[in-house]
C-alpha cells in the first residue's frame, strides 16, 4: 500500500479532477490528504485475500424497459438553467485555442 | 392563528383536517409563521415557498379530500432533492440559482398524498459532513442549544421538527446523516433499507451508499411518512420491487421475546461514557420490556470508517464530475477557454470538505491506488456484511449508540476531518451493508439528547419500528420540550 501522498501528488490529483489550489491550500490539503490516508492504511491489518470485493448491495441485477422514446423534458427549461445561451444552445468558450482571441 | 406542533402528532392533525376543526390553509400560514419566529435562531431553512405552499393548501381546501393521512399537513425537504422550478442547490455555490426541471420521485409521492411543502432545508454541502457547518449559505443550530451544530448533513431537517417548525422532514442518509441529526436533535430519524425508497431526484453522492428517508417527532409519525415514500420506481434501478407494508401495522405489539444484539465493539473507542451510560440504560429497558438482550461482536466495526470514507468518495467524486459549468449552475466568470470553465468553476464552486473528498476519491480511483485502496475498502466491505448476517442468523435487531457523543459545539470540529470522519464509525456499517436504521431519542446528557439506534435485517424496517414504538411508549422523551418551542 502505498504509504504516503507528496506535495507533487496532491497536485497532480487536482489536475485530474480539474481543481486548481494556490500554494497555501496545497501545502494544507497535502497534510490533511496524508492524515487521513493514515486512517486508511489501517485497512492494511485486515487479510482479505480470499474476499470478493462488494459493489454494491442491491438484490437487483437489471430492470430492463421496452426501448422507447419518451421526451419529456422541455428545452427551453433546461436552457434556463445553463449558465451562457445563444440561439437555443448552450454557449461555451473556444475549445480549439485562438479561435476567439 | 397560532398553532403548536408539540402538541400534535401526525395522525392528530390528520383527524383535525377530516373533521373540519383545521384547514390546510390555516395549518400553512400557522407553520409560515412558525418558521419566521424561529428561523433567526436555527436558520434550518436555505428558503420558503409561501406563496406556492398557501396556493397548494387553497386548492385541498376547496377540493376537500383529506382522505391521506399526510393530506393538508405541512413539511420540509433536504435542499438535495429536487423540486420542480424551485431552487434546489444541495447547499453548495456551484448550483446557486438552480431551479431543477423535474420533482424527486419522493417529491412526487408526497405531492400526490397532498403533503404540503413549504421549503428547502439546509444541509452539508452535497450531504458531505456532520454537522451541517459545510454548508456555503449559512449555520444552523441545534434546536436543544444554539451554541451547538445541529448534525448532518441533514441538520435543517432535524433541527426544524425538533425546534417544532414542520412536523416531518425527508432527509437523505449516506453514512449516517439522518440518524445522526436525528440523535443530537432528540428526535426520529429513520434510514429505510437500501433499495427502498427511490433515490431519482436525489442529488448523487455516494449512489451505492444514499437512501431517503423521514425525520419525524415520534416513531409512528415517521412509520406514516416511510408508507407515503417507499416503492419500486423505474427511474432508479437499485429501487427493489418488493412488497411495501403498512409500517404502522405492527406497532404497539410490544417487543416481548425480541431477540436483540449488543455489540460490544459499539462501545470501545472514542464513546464519551456518559453516552455509553445512557444507551445502556434504553438497552436495560429494552429488557425489562421483554426482550432478551445479548452482547455479540461486529469485529470488522473498526474498519467501517476507513472502508466508508473510500467508497463515498470514490463514489462522490465520480458523481460531481457532472458540476463542470456548462449546463446548470454556476460557471466562473474569469474563464477564458473551455479548460478554464472546469477547472476555475470548480475551484470557485465547491467548498473544502467537497474538494477533500473528490481528491480522496480521485486518488482512491487512480492508477497505482486503485486496487490498494478502492478494492480494498471494497473487500472489506464485504467482510462487514458478513459481521451482519451472522448476527442476524440468531437476533431480530442490533442496538447501540448512534453516535459516540452528544452534540458538540459549532466551530469546534470543523478543522480536523479525520476527527469528524471517526464519529462516523457507529452509522457508516449500516450503509455499507444497506441495512435499515433508525435512531430514537433516548434521554439527555447535559441537557443534549442522546440518540439510541435500532439496525434491523434488510427490508424489516417493520420490526424495528415496532421495538422503537415500545421503548417510546416506556420512556416518552419526546414530550420533553426544548426552550425554542415557547416562540409559538
Amino acid at each position: 500500500m502505498a504509504e504516503t501522498i507528496s506535495r507533487d501528488d496532491v497536485a497532480h490529483v487536482a489536475s485530474l479532477a480539474k481543481l486548481a489550489f494556490d500554494e497555501a491550500k496545497l501545502d494544507q490539503f497535502t497534510d490533511q490528504l496524508t492524515d487521513i490516508l493514515t486512517l486508511f492504511e489501517t485497512l492494511s491489518e485486515v487479510d482479505t485475500s480470499a474476499v470478493e470485493p462488494t459493489y454494491s448491495v442491491t438484490p437487483n441485477v437489471n430492470h430492463l424497459r421496452e426501448d422507447v422514446a419518451d421526451n419529456w423534458h422541455q428545452k427551453q427549461e433546461l436552457l434556463a438553467n445553463s449558465p451562457e445561451e445563444a440561439a437555443d444552445l448552450i454557449k461555451v468558450p473556444a475549445i480549439i485555442k485562438g479561435e476567439d482571441d | 392563528m397560532t398553532f403548536n406542533y408539540f402538541d400534535h402528532d401526525l395522525s392528530d392533525l390528520h383527524q383535525k383536517l377530516l373533521n373540519h376543526e383545521l384547514t390546510a390553509q390555516e395549518l400553512t400560514q400557522a407553520t409560515l409563521d412558525n418558521i419566521a419566529a424561529s428561523d433567526g435562531d436555527v436558520q434550518a431553512f436555505l428558503g420558503t415557498n409561501g406563496p406556492e405552499a398557501l396556493q397548494q393548501a387553497q386548492e385541498l381546501d376547496e377540493k376537500g379530500d383529506f382522505s391521506n393521512p399526510l393530506a393538508g399537513i405541512p413539511m420540509g425537504l433536504k435542499d438535495n432533492l429536487s423540486t420542480k422550478g424551485l431552487e434546489t442547490s444541495g447547499a453548495s455555490k456551484i448550483l446557486a440559482g438552480f431551479k431543477p426541471v423535474y420533482d424527486a420521485t419522493v417529491v412526487q409521492k408526497l405531492q400526490a398524498a397532498g403533503a404540503i411543502s413549504v421549503g428547502k432545508l439546509n444541509m452539508d454541502e452535497f450531504a458531505m459532513g456532520g454537522s451541517t457547518e459545510n454548508s456555503a449559505y449559512q449555520k444552523t443550530t441545534n434546536a436543544w442549544d444554539h451554541t451547538k451544530v445541529p448534525g448532518g448533513s441533514s441538520g435543517g431537517s432535524a433541527t426544524a421538527v425538533a425546534a417544532g417548525q414542520i412536523p416531518y422532514a425527508l432527509g437523505s442518509d449516506t453514512g449516517g446523516s439522518i440518524r445522526q441529526p436525528a440523535a443530537f436533535n432528540g428526535i426520529v430519524g429513520f434510514k429505510p433499507t437500501y433499495g427502498r425508497v427511490s433515490r431519482f431526484g436525489l442529488f448523487a453522492m455516494a449512489s451505492s451508499l444514499d437512501q431517503i428517508g423521514p425525520l419525524t417527532r415520534t416513531v409512528k409519525d415517521n412509520a406514516l411518512v416511510l408508507n407515503a415514500i417507499a416503492g419500486f420506481d423505474k427511474m432508479d434501478s437499485t429501487s427493489v420491487e418488493s412488497e411495501v407494508p403498512d409500517f404502522t401495522a405492527r406497532l404497539g405489539q410490544g417487543i416481548k421475546g425480541m431477540r436483540i444484539a449488543v455489540p460490544k465493539e459499539y462501545f470501545e473507542e472514542g464513546i464519551d461514557p456518559k453516552v455509553a451510560q445512557q444507551v445502556k440504560s434504553a438497552i436495560e429497558q429494552l429488557r425489562e420490556l421483554g426482550a432478551t438482550v445479548d452482547e455479540v461482536s461486529l469485529p470488522h466495526t473498526r474498519y467501517g470508517v476507513a472502508a466508508y470514507y473510500i467508497i463515498m468518495s470514490s463514489e462522490a467524486s465520480s458523481n460531481l464530475q457532472r458540476y463542470d459549468g456548462i449546463r446548470y449552475g454556476f460557471r466562473s466568470p474569469d474563464a477564458k477557454s473551455l479548460e478554464d470553465v472546469y477547472v476555475k468553476t470548480r475551484s470557485e464552486g465547491f467548498g473544502d470538505e467537497v474538494k477533500r473528498r473528490i481528491m480522496l476519491g480521485t486518488f482512491s480511483l487512480s492508477a497505482g491506488a486503485y486496487d490498494a485502496f478502492f478494492k480494498k475498502a471494497a473487500q472489506v466491505r464485504t467482510l462487514i456484511v458478513e459481521d451482519f448476517n451472522k448476527v442476524f442468523n440468531d437476533y431480530d435487531l442490533i442496538v447501540g449508540p448512534t453516535a459516540p457523543t452528544t452534540a458538540y459545539g459549532l466551530g469546534e470540529e470543523i478543522n480536523d476531518p479525520k476527527a469528524m470522519y471517526l464519529a462516523d464509525a457507529l452509522t457508516i456499517p449500516v450503509n455499507l451493508a444497506g441495512l435499515p436504521g433508525l435512531s430514537i431519542n433516548a434521554g439527555f446528557v447535559d441537557g443534549l439528547p442522546v440518540g439510541l439506534q435500532l439496525i434491523g435485517k434488510p427490508f424489516d424496517e417493520a420490526t424495528i419500528y415496532q421495538a422503537a414504538q415500545a421503548f417510546e411508549d416506556a420512556t416518552r422523551w419526546f414530550e420533553k420540550r426544548p426552550a425554542v418551542a415557547e416562540k409559538y
